[in-house]
């Protein structure tokens, strides 16, 4: 059996190196796990980053022991990968993207920056037609994108930037509580400066109140940060209706288009924004580059978080990154030219999936507004069922309950309690993210597998037994431990 | 012109579609060619479909040209998949 080479292997290494603790632990998780039926998969095997001896030995014991199958027949836990639903979380690369890119992780490898020889001026050119691209998807001018390493520092360095720079004369900030965490973090960081921060309320579809937000604008407010589609419930904020408020008071107005851009059109001087936050990562892109568009005419003017060589205009100092830089302008091209073609497609997938769950499980609550809603990300609660059980049902798909920031915690989403959905409600929801490469096979797969565990672990629910027999759970007075 | 004759498009899409088969990640496959029949809606298919009627001689060279530039990009893109494949899906063994 592999399991037993593999822990003849660790027996014999003394005084192992970090890689071997760490396979020596996994090894006896697998043993205890299966009752000595341990077999290694090649998932979440730590033996890919070992080196020498062990790693053959691995692969020797590997060939030897077909594991297709050996024992109960149930090869598919043995060594298939899981479905992939939470492309909100990050997108897997487009073929077309990696190709952009590998010529410049290869043999064009000169720094953008290096104004003296050819190799400076390739990359650079590169980087220039990149920027173009991404313009182009955005409807800006290619002088208005900075490159950064994502939308957390794009987000960081608009809402600190901008709030900093005109300190003197504003020190009022307003988002909205469903915000991803790196806003509210800002905005928290922000407060422990001196900044007054109001953080707006939305209404139980996700939605932003525009009377709300008028009022909140103060002779003093410098900046307004609403995200364009939110990362938990797919909710499209009314953009543009904040853009034509904020401008016609000359205040600046951010979004958080992460999610958007790439999905849904995005036109910035139609939708008068003032700065916008990009990642490379959620449109089929590389990890580790993204942009923030900041407007030239009339012009913002944002304080640099970096100090450094001056790149990007000063704004943010740091050797632009040339190859993930292509990839991601490659990334902007093709969803420039798929959006709608994608778009129709994923319309079509989550309708297939929501039908099919809602037509064959009672009580799904589907979170966020049903029409300003981006279809690739569907959020579902399931009554009665709890959402990580249902999760680690799920484990032959991959999914999330919300963001992958704080998927690690129990706590329900705060984006679910601030749209007001029931505790009980927020602890049962699931994500389910649809993107380009998602197929109905899939979406038929993940619907056929959850209908069947909801429909299990409510069987085992001694709280769905009680709301079969009409008892209402409010009505219920829990005693306290 | 010879080169944007009919069995010259039929050749060029029935290649895409065959390179295209080799992707060694299904979703890769998918993108670009769809293996099942009830749902034989995919990129290069509809791609071809959509610019069927397209009759100005500079549009078709130009389209041309962009799948010939995507056929290179397949068969490049699937030599790498294959030289850092995975396990294959869940769903895969449904697959013929």
């Amino acid at each position: 059996m592999l399991c037993r080479g593999v822990l003849s292997k660790l027996l014999s290494a003394q005084s192992g190196p970090a890689p071997v603790c760490e396979l020596l632990g996994k090894g006896f998780q697998l043993a205890a796990r299966s009752n000595g039926r341990a077999r290694l998969s090649q998932t979440g095997c730590p033996a890919l980053h070992l080196k020498g001896s062990i790693q053959d030995d691995l692969r020797g014991s590997d060939a030897n022991t077909p594991m297709k199958g050996n024992t109960d027949g149930n090869w598919k836990d043995v060594d298939l990968r899981p479905l992939y639903m939470d492309v909100q979380a990050t997108t897997p690369m487009d073929p077309r993207v990696l190709d952009a890119m590998l010529p410049y992780l290869v043999n064009y490898y000169g720094n953008p920056h290096s104004r003296t020889h050819a190799y400076g001026w390739e990359s650079e050119k590169a980087m220039e037609k990149a920027r173009e691209q991404v313009a182009s998807l955005i409807g800006a001018d290619p002088r208005e994108i900075i490159f950064t390493s994502g939308a957390t520092e794009s987000n960081n360095m608009a809402i600190k930037g901008v709030a900093r720079f005109y300190k003197s004369k504003k020190n009022h900030i307003i988002t909205t509580q469903t915000e991803h965490k790196c806003v509210l973090d800002s905005c928290r960081s922000l407060e422990a400066e001196g900044f007054h921060v109001t953080y707006l309320p939305v209404d139980r579809h996700g939605l932003i109140d525009l009377k709300t937000l008028k009022n909140s604008l103060r002779p003093d407010t410098s900046l307004v940060s609403v995200m364009m589609v939110n990362n938990e419930i797919g909710v499209k904020q009314p953009i543009s209706e904040i853009g034509h408020l904020c401008s016609s008071q000359k205040i600046f107005l951010h979004t958080d288009a992460a999610q958007a851009v790439g999905k849904i059109p995005v036109n910035v001087n139609e939708m008068k924004i003032d700065l916008m936050s990009i990642s490379g990562h959620k449109i089929y892109g590389p990890k580790g580059v993204g942009a923030v568009y900041v407007q030239r005419r009339p012009r913002v003017r944002l304080e640099a978080l970096q100090s450094g060589g001056g790149q990007e205009r000063g704004m943010r100092s740091g050797t632009v990154p040339t190859p993930l830089v292509v990839g991601f302008g490659a990334a902007c091209e093709i969803a420039k030219q798929e959006m709608e073609y994608d778009h129709r497609r994923i319309s079509l997938l989550a309708d297939r999936l929501i039908n099919k769950i809602m037509n064959e499980i009672p009580d799904v609550v589907m979170n966020g507004d049903p029409e300003h809603h981006y279809p690739g990300c569907v959020n579902l609660s399931f009554a009665y069922v709890e959402g990580e059980s249902l999760l680690m049902a799920l484990k032959d798909v991959a999914l999330s309950s919300g963001s992958a920031c704080t998927s690690a915690s129990l706590e329900p989403s705060y984006v679910l309690r601030a749209i007001g959905t029931d505790e009980d409600l927020a602890h049962s929801s699931i994500r389910f993210g649809i993107g380009r490469f998602t197929t109905e096979e899939e979406v038929d797969y993940t619907v056929e597998k959850c209908i069947q565990q909801v429909k299990r672990l409510r069987e085992m629910s001694p709280l769905w037994e009680m709301v079969q027999d009409g008892v209402d759970l409010k009505s219920i007075k829990w005693t306290q431990h | 012109m010879a080169s944007s004759s009919r069995a010259h498009v039929l050749s060029l899409y029935r290649t895409m579609l065959r390179e295209s088969k080799k992707f060694s990640s299904y979703n890769y496959r998918w993108l670009f060619v769809s293996f099942s029949r009830t749902y034989a809606i995919r990129r290069i298919r509809d791609a071809f479909k959509e610019n069927k009627n397209v009759c100005n001689f500079q549009d078709i060279q130009t389209l041309l040209n962009r799948a010939e530039e995507n056929l290179e990009i397949i068969q490049r893109q699937v030599t790498i998949g294959h030289l850092y494949s995975t396990q294959k899906l869940v769903i895969e063994h449904q697959e013929k």
